[in-house]
């Protein structure tokens, strides 16, 4: 990589960490773990540096969201298999008053949702990604993504409405 | 019939609120809302969750990034651990130190995946690393018989890194149980300050994971996963020299074992 030291490395190397706190955030609210949202983040930048030859130009920004994104649905499945891990105090904490309590009940909606649905939320209104480039970073279609996104919004809106869970549907 | 006359979908109300809407559709869609409530309260609770979601973590990428996050630090790790892909499928621990480690920095709700075998190393660090007398099952004195015996156990073939270059002696090893039913090798190293290092073997099935510290009081750890592949070194929370000892064992464990 420093062999090559011309300019489009450079480019690339500065649009990579132009974004890191971009990902962090968004690492943050599809984990809501500060330490996960970091390994993962520092897991995504490790792949990147490693990968960038695979890199051909293009919004750098988007390339590492997916690879972001990709890892979460990789560990999750991981945890999956391990249940122990994901049953330990995982979303279950007591609710609390006051003004931590609307914070808390956020954290709680976005744990109601299914990984693709909460990480195409996120992407559309806390990254600020358009449908096209969610759909790119996840792999899909355009109109998966918009029903994706208003699958995670009706369920959402279910779950701080106090009613059942709708059923979980993947997709 | 024009485009103003179409009906509103549900899809142009989500497009509305994400700024998606073609900007022909944009006065149809704000008449709808006009005369439909339930598709206002609709839209309204849309952007209010939107509002919320930002408000809940938007203030997290005007954090100070962490050291370990920094693009010097991850490219300087990537050079010196270079290679890892290649690995064995052998998932080794390194745990060790002298005190105050506590297993939940680790088990923390939704941490990685790495959480299950390094508890597992750490409950035999808590029970050997104190243990004066009877610290392992065989000595470093048989330490042909120790490699034969546990690689059969784990069901493949160790190799216990030669830790002298780190100012590490090989005191021996036992069998433990590993994660998901398997087995784990376990050995031990100490220094000349009598600081002690444990490393824990086993197979592992979980994703990749990049090179990482974790330090708690006076203990510190690095591990790292690759595919089949992960280990954790762990001592003193000094980091040139855990980074010392764990390139040590990374060295050694690198090359072909069967």
């Amino acid at each position: 990589m420093r062999t090559l030291g011309n300019d489009r490395v450079n480019g690339f190397r500065s649009g990579v960490e132009a974004a890191i706190p971009a990902l962090r955030r968004y690492a943050r609210a599809l984990t809501r773990d500060a330490e996960t949202a970091d390994d993962l983040v520092q897991d995504t930048l490790v792949r990147a540096l490693r990968s960038e030859h695979l890199f051909h130009g293009g919004d750098v920004r988007s390339w590492l969201y997916t690879i972001l994104t990709n890892l979460n649905r990789n560990r999750l499945r991981s945890l999956a298999r391990r249940p122990v891990m994901t049953l330990i105090g995982d979303d279950d904490a007591p609710d609390m008053s006051g003004p931590e309590a609307g914070s808390r009940d956020i954290e709680r909606a976005l744990a109601s949702l299914v990984e693709d649905q909460r990480a195409a939320l996120l992407l559309v209104v806390l990254e600020g990604l358009s449908y096209r480039e969610v759909a790119e970073v996840q792999g899909v279609p355009v109109g998966t993504v918009m029903s994706r996104l208003a699958r995670a919004r009706a369920q959402i809106r279910a779950f701080l409405d106090g009613e059942r869970p709708a059923l979980r549907r993947v997709k | 019939m024009t485009d103003r006359d179409l009906p509103v979908t549900e899809d142009e109300l989500h497009a509305y609120v994400d700024g998606e809407l073609a900007p022909d559709r944009q006065a149809t869609v704000e008449a709808w809302l006009a005369t439909h409530p339930d598709d206002m309260a609709r839209v309204t609770a849309w952007r209010s969750l939107a509002d919320a979601i930002r408000t809940r973590y938007g203030a997290v990428a005007t954090e100070p990034v962490p050291a370990r996050l920094s693009l010097r630090q991850i490219e300087r790790a990537g050079r010196s651990w270079r290679g890892m892909a290649a690995a064995a499928a052998v998932a080794a621990f390194l745990v060790g130190g002298l005190a105050g480690w506590e297993a939940r920095s680790f088990a923390a709700p939704g941490a990685a995946p790495a959480a299950t075998f390094t508890a597992d190393a750490l409950d035999a660090y808590k029970v050997y690393v104190v243990e004066v007398r009877h610290p392992v099952e065989v000595p470093a004195s048989e330490e042909a018989h120790l490699v034969q015996w546990l690689s059969k156990r784990v069901g493949y073939q160790l190799r216990i890194p030669d830790l002298a270059p780190v100012g590490l002696k090989l005191v021996g090893g036992r069998l433990l149980p590993g994660p998901s039913g398997g087995a784990a090798a376990f050995f031990m190293y100490e220094g000349k300050s009598g600081e002690r290092f444990t490393l824990y073997s086993t197979r592992a099935n979980g994703p990749d994971s990049s090179l990482r510290y974790n330090a708690v009081g006076a203990v510190g750890a690095l591990y790292w996963a690759d595919r089949d592949v992960a280990y954790v070194v762990s001592g003193e929370a000094n980091r040139d020299r855990l980074n010392k000892v764990a390139e040590s064992v990374y060295a050694q464990l690198d090359r072909p074992v069967r």
